[in-house]
C-alpha cells in the first residue's frame, strides 16, 4: 500500500473518530434556556400537558405570553407524562431542568431534596404577588414549590341503568346507602357493584379509591405533616373499604387492577359504580354513547355533616432552581395562573381552575362538567399524597399491606400500624 | 537548509510508522468510543452508586462502603425476588426448552406435509412478532375474570367461578411464568429446528442399520447434534428470563402481595419509586455479577465448541 494511500486511510480514522465524538458529545448534552444578542430571552417549559390538550392548543396559549412579553419566547418541551417524571427526576440531579417545569405534586418533595427547584415563595414575595388566589399550593417546610394550575376532581360515577335495574333511585350520599347500592347492583344485575383497582404497577388506588373514603368525611392521614395512619377515620375508612371488599360487591381481579381496567369496566357497564377522573367523561362517552351515566360526591360517613374533601390530581407548575432566567420563568407562571389565562387552560383541559377566581367556560362542554364544579365548590380539594416524600413508595406500601389484609393475613388495625412505621422512615 | 533537507525524509519516515500503527487504532475506534460511552462507563457509575449513599438524588454523595450490600443482603424482601426470580426463570428455560424441541421435531417431521407444515411455522413463530405490550395486553385479556380462559373451564365445569389468575396471590406467578413461556419458546424453537435441519442424514441410517428404535435414535442422534445449540441456547435464556421486566410489569406489577415480584422490578421501585438509587444500582450490581458467571460460562462453551 502506498504512502498515500496509508495517508489516506489514517485521515478517513480520523474523520471517523471525529464525527464520532462530535455526535455523542452532541447527544449528551442538553438543551438550555438562552440571551439572543438583541436582550430576548428564550425560555424552556417542559410539561407532557400539550400530549393531553388538542393539537396546538397549548401552544396558543404561550402565544398570548409571548405577545404580552415580547421579549421572551417560551419553547414547549412536550412529552408522555410516564416518560417525563424518570427525566424530571434526572434531570433535576445533573441541574438540567428546564426552566419551568410542568410537575405532578408527586414529584416536588423529592426534586426539592434535589436542591432543585426555587423557592416560590421568594418570588411571590419579591413580586408582591397575591397568593389568596391560588386554591393550593405544594409546600414543604412552609414554602411553596410548586402550584396547581388545572385540578381533576376524583367523584362518584354512577350507571344509571344499572342503579334503575337495582330499584336505587339516587346515587348514595353516605357510606350505608352504598353499601346498599353495591349489594344491590350486585344481586340483582349481572354487573359487579363497585370497582377498587389495587394493582402495584401504578398503586394510585390507594389515593382514589381508598383514601377518598376518609376525605370525603373530612378525615386526615396526617397530623403535623407526619404519617398519622392509626387515627380512628383513617381506620373507620379502610374498614368500610374492607366490608366492601368482603361484602363480594367489589370487581374480581381488585390486587392487579388498574385506573384504565376500572373505566373500561366501567364504561363497558361491568360495574356500577366508580371513584373516578372527571377528565375521563371524554373518553366513557365516545367508547361508549348509549351508557347513562351521573356523577355525585362521593359518599361520607353516615354521621359527617361538614364539607366534603373531594381527590384531585393536578398539573402543577414550579420553577428550575438553576434556571438563569428566573424572573422570566416565574412571570410565565403568573401568567397561567392568572384569572382568564387559568380558566381557560382549565376548560381546555376538562379540569377546574386553581385560581379560585376563575369560572372554566362550559359552553358546549358536557352537562357533567358544570354539575362536577358544583361538587368541588361545595366540598374541598383533598389529596394528602401531594408534596409526601416518594409519595408512590408510601402508595405502594400501603397497597401491598391492604392485599395482605384483604387476603385474610391480618386485621386492619394492625395493617395501619405496619404501615405507619415503614411511612416513617420515608418521612 | 541543510537541516531541513535532513529533517524531510525522516519526518516522512515518522508519519509512514504512524500511520501504519495509528491505522487500525483508527478503524476500532468508534466502536470503542462506543462501547466505552454505552457500556464500560455506565457499568463503573453504577458500581460506583451501589457504594455510595443518596446516589443521584443528593448533591454529595457520601460513600457507603458495602452498607447497600449488607442492607440489601439482608432484606426479605429481595430474597423474596431472588427466590421468585429462580422459579420464573428455570420453569420459563425448562419449558422454553421442552416446548421449542417438541414443536421444531415436529416441524422437522416428514410424517407431515408441507403446505400444514408452513402453516405450523407461521402459527407457532406467532409468539415471537408479538412486542412485550402486546403479549401482556394479549394475556390480561385471556385470563380476566370475564376472559375466554375463565369462560372455557367454567364452560367445561373446571371452575365454578371465574378466577383472576394474575389477581389470586395462589395463581399469579405460574401466570406470569406461563405468559413468558408462550412469548420465549419460538427462539428456541427456530434455532433447534435449524439445528436440526443440520444433523446428517447417515446418523440416522446409521443407527437404524444398527436396530435403534425411534427413541434411542432421539437419544443417541438427535440430541448429542443438538447439544451445543441447547446448552447456548439455555444460557442466553436463562440471561434473558432472568432481566425480564415489561412482561412482568404490565400485568402484575410484581404483586399481588408481592408473589410475581423479581429482581428487575425489585430494582426498578427501588429506583424510580423509592428514588433510592444507590440500593437500586447494589441489586442491578448484584443481578450483573450473576449475568457475569452466565456469561462466562457461555463464552466457555462456545470456545469449546469450536
Amino acid at each position: 500500500m502506498s504512502n498515500v494511500a496509508r495517508n489516506r486511510k489514517v485521515r478517513l480514522a480520523g474523520v471517523v473518530l471525529a464525527t464520532t465524538a462530535v455526535l455523542l458529545t452532541s447527544a449528551c448534552s442538553g438543551s438550555s434556556s438562552s440571551t439572543s444578542a438583541d436582550g430576548k430571552v428564550t425560555i424552556e417549559f417542559s410539561q407532557w400537558w400539550g400530549s393531553e390538550l388538542p393539537d396546538g392548543d397549548l401552544q396558543k396559549i404561550v402565544d398570548g405570553f409571548q405577545a404580552e412579553n415580547p421579549n421572551v419566547t417560551v419553547k414547549l418541551l412536550t412529552q408522555p407524562y410516564s416518560s417525563l417524571q424518570d427525566q424530571t427526576t434526572t434531570a433535576g440531579v445533573s441541574g438540567t431542568l428546564a426552566d419551568v417545569v410542568g410537575l405532578d405534586g408527586a414529584w416536588v418533595n423529592n426534586l426539592v431534596k434535589q436542591g432543585a427547584l426555587d423557592n416560590l415563595s421568594t418570588e411571590m414575595t419579591s413580586t408582591n404577588y397575591d397568593a389568596s388566589q391560588l386554591s393550593s399550593q405544594v409546600q414543604i417546610d412552609g414554602s411553596t414549590y410548586a402550584i396547581p394550575v388545572v385540578n381533576f376532581v376524583y367523584p362518584l360515577f354512577t350507571n344509571d341503568d344499572l342503579l334503575a335495574q337495582a330499584g336505587v333511585t339516587t346515587p348514595p350520599a353516605t357510606r350505608s346507602e352504598f353499601l346498599t347500592d353495591a349489594k344491590a347492583i350486585t344481586e340483582k344485575t349481572s354487573a359487579k357493584g363497585w370497582i377498587l383497582p389495587l394493582g402495584t404497577t401504578n398503586p394510585n388506588g390507594v389515593q382514589n379509591d381508598v383514601m377518598s373514603w376518609l376525605w370525603a368525611s373530612g378525615g386526615s392521614m396526617l397530623k403535623d405533616g407526619q404519617p398519622d395512619l392509626t387515627n380512628d377515620g383513617v381506620k373507620s375508612a379502610v374498614d368500610y373499604v374492607k366490608s366492601l371488599y368482603d361484602a363480594k360487591v367489589v370487581a374480581d381481579g381488585t390486587f392487579t387492577l388498574q385506573e384504565p381496567d376500572k373505566v373500561t369496566q366501567f364504561t363497558n357497564g361491568q360495574v356500577g359504580m366508580m371513584v373516578d377522573s372527571l377528565a375521563h367523561i371524554t373518553t366513557i362517552r365516545k367508547a361508549n354513547p348509549d351508557l347513562k351515566f351521573s356523577i355525585s360526591a362521593v359518599p361520607a360517613a353516615d354521621s359527617y355533616t361538614g364539607k366534603r374533601g373531594i381527590p384531585f390530581a393536578s398539573w402543577g407548575i414550579g420553577v428550575s432552581d438553576k434556571s438563569e432566567h428566573k424572573a422570566e420563568a416565574w412571570k410565565f407562571v403568573q401568567y397561567m395562573m392568572s384569572k382568564d389565562v387559568n380558566a381557560n387552560i382549565s376548560s381546555l383541559a376538562h379540569g377546574f381552575p386553581a385560581n379560585s377566581t376563575a369560572t372554566p367556560d362550559f359552553t358546549g362542554s358536557d352537562p357533567l362538567y358544570e354539575e362536577a364544579f358544583k361538587i368541588y365548590q361545595a366540598g374541598y380539594p383533598a389529596n394528602e399524597f401531594v408534596g409526601l416524600p416518594t409519595s408512590d413508595q408510601l402508595m405502594r406500601d400501603f397497597d401491598t399491606n391492604f392485599q395482605k389484609t384483604l387476603n385474610g393475613d391480618g386485621s386492619v388495625g394492625d395493617m395501619l400500624s405496619s404501615t405507619q412505621d415503614s411511612w416513617k422512615k420515608a418521612f | 537548509m541543510t537541516a531541513l533537507r535532513a529533517g524531510r525524509p525522516l519526518s516522512r519516515f515518522g508519519s509512514t510508522r504512524l500511520a501504519r500503527k495509528g491505522t487500525p487504532y483508527g478503524f476500532v475506534a468508534p466502536t470503542a468510543i462506543l462501547l466505552i460511552a454505552l457500556m464500560v462507563v455506565p457499568i463503573i457509575l453504577v458500581i460506583g452508586y451501589s457504594v455510595s449513599d443518596g446516589a443521584i438524588t443528593t448533591k454529595n454523595a457520601s460513600f457507603a462502603g458495602l452498607t447497600n450490600y449488607v442492607t440489601l443482603l439482608t432484606d426479605p424482601e429481595f430474597w423474596n425476588a431472588a427466590l421468585n426470580t429462580l422459579i420464573f426463570t428455570v420453569s420459563s428455560v425448562v419449558a422454553h426448552l421442552l416446548i421449542g424441541l417438541g414443536f421444531s421435531m415436529m416441524l422437522n417431521s416428514k410424517l407431515i406435509g408441507s403446505v400444514p407444515r408452513a402453516f405450523f411455522r407461521v402459527i407457532y413463530i406467532l409468539p415471537w412478532l408479538f412486542t412485550a405490550a402486546i403479549i401482556a395486553v394479549l394475556w390480561r385479556l385471556l385470563l380476566d375474570p370475564q376472559g375466554v380462559i375463565n369462560y372455557l373451564l367454567q364452560s367445561v365445569h373446571l371452575t365454578d367461578s371465574p378466577v383472576a389468575w394474575f389477581g389470586d396471590p395462589g395463581t399469579a406467578l405460574l401466570a406470569v411464568t406461563v405468559m413468558n413461556i408462550w412469548a420465549g419458546y419460538p427462539f428456541f424453537m427456530i434455532s433447534l429446528l435449524a439445528g436440526l435441519q443440520g444433523v446428517p442424514a447417515d446418523l440416522y441410517e446409521a443407527a437404524r442399520v444398527d436396530g435403534a428404535s425411534p427413541w434411542q435414535q432421539f437419544l443417541n442422534v438427535t440430541l448429542p447434534q443438538l447439544r451445543p445449540i441447547i446448552i447456548s441456547m439455555a444460557m442466553l435464556d436463562v440471561l434473558w428470563t432472568t432481566q425480564q421486566f415489561a412482561l412482568i410489569w404490565l400485568t402484575t406489577g410484581g404483586g399481588p402481595i408481592s408473589v410475581t415480584e423479581m429482581l428487575s422490578t425489585f430494582t426498578y421501585k427501588l429506583a424510580f419509586t423509592g428514588f433510592d438509587f444507590s440500593m437500586a444500582s447494589a441489586s442491578a450490581v448484584i443481578v450483573l455479577v450473576f449475568s457475569l458467571i452466565v456469561a462466562i460460562f457461555y463464552v466457555r462453551s462456545q470456545r469449546s465448541e469450536s
